[in-house]
């Protein structure tokens, strides 16, 4: 049903384009930079630590998007028994941690001129740091759970649970009275953002996008590398 | 222009330490990600250059082990 998931396409695909994946990202990430750091304008009310956001920001929507993506692939996991599907959420887990905590110790660094405090428990942060400790356990479960099948059920389990948290992050703002301001970028009605700061949002974002798909392709490589020298042990 | 740049009307503390931290975090990732790839490109050759001559024709049967070979290859030129 799933050839779509061929692991053996998928690795030589994955092994081919790392390099190309590789220098595309230093290219935007190089145009994003300028960009953020000296070619867009400065905020009337926030003044330069507006460019804060254009690291915060993307690394808080690829955090979420990449959790979302390995939900689906556990709850995959339980629903087909395709082993693939862990094997690209394993995968796709280092750079979502990363992004998470980018995106706390980013906000934190804003939060201090704009809100006069490093922290606050606001019901935004706080989903956002449940949301890291999901990433942790999910690793950490790899790390110490020695049985293979056992690694994989408990992982997704971590995974599915951790999911619940997701609405709560977007909707949070929403919700309840936060600190942490209300969404600028709307799907379905007009962006408050100006396009001369939506435009290097949108860079940075696809140079974080590129970051995520290169460690991705790396880590999946390096997985099934992994699995084919316990192939090799066993001839 | 350059202290203009450095200190961002005095927010440039704030602002260069999240894009410092943020390619820092990149960086380390990235390292840490290929060193383990290496580290198991090196494993699969010594594993592979100890078979026999029977089981390596077996082993290169197969798509996926070509092109570990190859990378690895590739990767050490």
């Amino acid at each position: 049903m799933f050839n779509f998931f061929d692991v053996g396409k998928i690795f030589e695909i994955s092994s081919r384009s790392t390099k190309y994946v590789f220098f595309l990202f230093i290219i935007v990430l190089i145009i994003g930079l300028t960009e953020a750091l000296f070619l867009s304008p400065e905020d009337y009310k926030q003044s330069h630590s507006v460019r804060i956001m254009y690291v915060h920001v993307p690394a808080a929507w690829m955090a979420l998007g990449i959790f979302s993506m390995m939900t689906f692939l556990s709850v995959g996991t339980f629903i087909f028994k395709n082993k693939n599907f862990f094997l690209i959420s394993k995968s796709l887990a280092p750079s979502g941690f990363i992004f998470n905590i980018i995106a706390l110790i980013t906000g934190s660094l804003w939060g201090k001129p704009t809100w006069g405090t490093w922290w606050a428990w606001d019901a935004r942060i706080t989903s956002m740091l449940i949301l890291a400790l999901f990433y942790f356990m999910y690793l950490l479960s790899w790390r110490i759970i020695e049985n293979k099948n056992n690694a994989i059920k408990i992982s997704s389990l971590i995974i599915i649970v951790g999911a619940i948290n997701v609405p709560i992050i977007k909707f949070s703002v929403n919700w309840w009275n936060t600190l942490h301001q209300g969404p600028s970028l709307k799907i379905m009605s007009d962006t408050t953002i100006h396009s001369s700061m939506l435009i290097p949002l949108g860079i940075m974002t696809a140079a974080f996008a590129l970051f995520s798909l290169l460690i991705f392709l790396m880590k999946f490589n390096t997985e099934m590398i992994r699995i084919k020298n316990k192939g090799l042990d066993r001839l | 222009m350059i202290n203009e740049i450095i200190s961002m009307n005095g927010y440039g503390p704030y602002v260069w330490s999240a894009f410092i931290f943020t390619l820092v975090s990149f960086a380390s990732l990235y390292l840490v990600t290929k060193l383990q790839l290496l580290k198991e490109q090196k494993k699969y050759i010594v594993k592979f250059g100890s078979l026999s001559e029977a089981k390596t024709a077996v082993v290169r049967e197969q798509k996926i082990n070509k092109e570990i070979l190859l990378n690895s290859v590739i990767t050490k030129i």
